[in-house]
């Protein structure tokens, strides 16, 4: 059959959008259900726990730099941005706040998952595509080891972990920046400006920031394990998985963000 | 020689289609216990696909396929796993995880499936590296290995856990006329010590008449003779003749349709 109409067009893209959305959810359904025998095997569990200690330093401690360098970066420029016009209004004092609210709630977890797509799941996509092109999936499976459970379990749960604990640190990253061009561009103090941060921001904020970011980093272990698994057709298929990687997570964490922050404020969270 | 009575594989009627396609067509095997059988055929003919099946990669449409009587059609996936631990898979390519050395590939099996301890996984390691002869290689990764090196690890991992029936999808591609031998050998060292069940797909003539018990030629996943080797080399049926002389003019080469040529030319379609 071949589409033709754009009706028809759009209508197969919907389709294809929600049988993929569908098959990472499904994907994340497994982890989940394979996860608790990372504690409760009796058999292979050192080297589950070796795979995940490897896998989390992979995604993690690799990345810690340009998260922390990129953060520090947008906490600055907000507070060149934000900070004249606030100034006007007399307002400048609110700098801390606002910088604090939006890192804590939304930069910190956003900006720390997008750069580990670029670092880990890009590598991910690519590692896992190249092993369904040598058979090595096949050979796992002949092996009666499952591929979920050995290789993606691992991954998904390294980059979940790793993404909290990155969003907590770009968190901070971001008020450091924030605090450093203030105190250069508005005059405020880097003690009055960090104790105003704790002052408006609470634990909700913190909290909230954590979940998505526990959410993001599901989001992107699963995807390019999915991408790199169904990769077929040889090297070209392996270099479009990691692409597709790339551009599905950045698409998936803004509209999962969105939709996030649109249940948040409906709440009056 | 194997006992004539004493079947391990049994396909009854088995079909494999992959949508429209129709990849074996209403087979029919028996392999008997301890029995080296090979199976030759042209490209696409499905052995491969029958290969699979065999190692429950791949599911039956339609049929039955009985190994030591049981019907692994109707397994769950536990079961098929339990099955799977029961029979090694060498794959064309080896298979083996790149990203770890000769000795954990062969280790892995062990580790996930058994409860042994750490030592005496380290010497059936060196056992079954010495079997194929990579004994002082069990330190070193994958990528730093020969072709015929990796076959043989592979092989190795594949006899991990003391398969009954080991399944070679074209052990001798890609290796030079030595390695040939030396993998022929092995094919039937393991067989005859170990009494292992072997099944070998191979387009190597010399290989084939020389490792088989039994040979099947498949065309279009349909088989279209079966014998002893002296009496597949002496046959006078024209496809078994064109094949294993590897003649260019047959009723082989005649199946592609001059007809459909012309008319495809000429725009009929
Ligand atoms: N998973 C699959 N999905 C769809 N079609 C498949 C699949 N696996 C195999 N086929 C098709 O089945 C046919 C037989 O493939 P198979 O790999 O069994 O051939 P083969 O005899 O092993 O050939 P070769 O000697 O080239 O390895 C081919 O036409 C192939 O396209
Ligand atoms: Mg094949």
């Amino acid at each position: 059959m071949s589409v033709t109409t754009p009706v028809e067009k759009l209508g197969s893209a919907g389709l294809k959008t929600t049988g993929f959305i569908g098959a990472i959810g499904l994907l994340l359904r497994d982890v989940a259900a394979l996860s608790p025998r990372m504690v409760t095997a009796t058999r292979g569990r050192r080297l589950a726990w070796d795979n995940l200690w490897f896998q989390m330093y992979r995604v993690g401690v690799r990345s810690i730099g340009v998260v922390g360098l990129v953060t520090f970066c947008i906490g600055a420029i907000l507070a060149l941005q934000i900070g004249p016009i606030l100034e006007d209004y007399g307002a400048a004092a609110q700098l801390p706040t606002i910088i604090g609210i939006a890192m804590f709630r939304e930069l910190g977890p956003l900006i720390g998952a997008i750069v580990l797509t670029g670092f880990a799941g890009a590598s991910i996509a690519a590692e896992l595509g190249t092993m369904a092109v040598a058979e090595e999936l096949k050979a796992l499976r002949s092996h009666a080891i499952s591929p979920i459970r050995f290789l993606v379990v691992p991954r998904v749960l390294a980059t979940t972990i790793m993404t909290v604990c990155l969003a907590t640190f770009s968190d901070a990253m971001g008020v450091v920046g924030g605090a450093f061009t203030s105190n250069l561009a508005l005059g405020i103090t880097p003690t009055q400006y960090l104790r105003q941060t704790f002052e408006a921001v609470g634990h909700f904020d913190l909290l909230t920031g954590l979940f998505k970011a526990g959410v993001f980093g599901a989001i992107i272990g699963a995807l390019p394990c999915y991408l790199g698994m169904n990769v077929r057709g040889g090297a070209s298929g392996v270099g479009a998985a990691t692409t597709k990687t790339v551009v599905y997570s950045i698409v998936a964490l803004v509209c999962v963000d969105l939709l996030f922050t649109f249940v948040f404020y409906m709440l009056e969270l | 020689m194997p006992d004539p009575t004493d079947n391990i594989i049994e396909c009854d009627d088995v079909t494999v289609r992959f949508g429209e396609q129709t990849v074996l067509d209403r087979l029919t095997l028996n392999v008997r216990r301890g029995e080296r059988l090979v199976i030759l055929g042209g490209s696409g003919a499905g052995k491969s696909t029958l290969l699979n099946l065999l190692a429950a990669e791949t599911r039956a449409t339609s049929g039955q396929v009985r190994i030591d009587g049981q019907d692994i059609c109707g397994m769950s996936e536990t079961q098929l796993d339990d099955y799977r631990k029961s029979i090694g898979v060498l794959f064309q390519s080896g298979a083996l995880f790149q990203s770890m050395t000769i000795g954990d590939n062969v280790a892995l099996p062990l580790r996930e499936h058994t409860d042994l301890d750490e030592e005496t996984i380290q010497i059936i390691i060196k056992m079954k590296l010495e079997l194929v002869g990579l004994r002082e290689h069990a330190h070193k990764l994958p990528s730093q290995i020969s072709g015929g090196m990796k076959k043989r690890a592979g092989l190795a991992r594949a006899l991990a856990l003391d398969p009954k029936i080991i399944f070679y999808d074209e052990p001798s591609a890609g290796l030079d006329p030595v390695s040939v031998t030396e993998v022929d050998q092995l094919m039937i060292g393991l067989n005859e010590t170990l009494g292992v069940t072997t099944v070998v797909i191979t387009h190597e003539m010399v290989s084939a008449f020389r490792v088989a018990h039994r040979l099947v030629l498949m065309d279009q996943g349909q088989f279209v003779a079966d014998g002893p080797p002296d009496e597949m080399k002496n046959s006078s049926d024209p496809l078994v003749y064109q094949f294993v002389n590897g003649l260019a003019e047959g009723p082989l080469a005649d199946r592609r349709d001059r007809d459909a040529y012309t008319a495809d030319l000429l725009g009929a379609y």
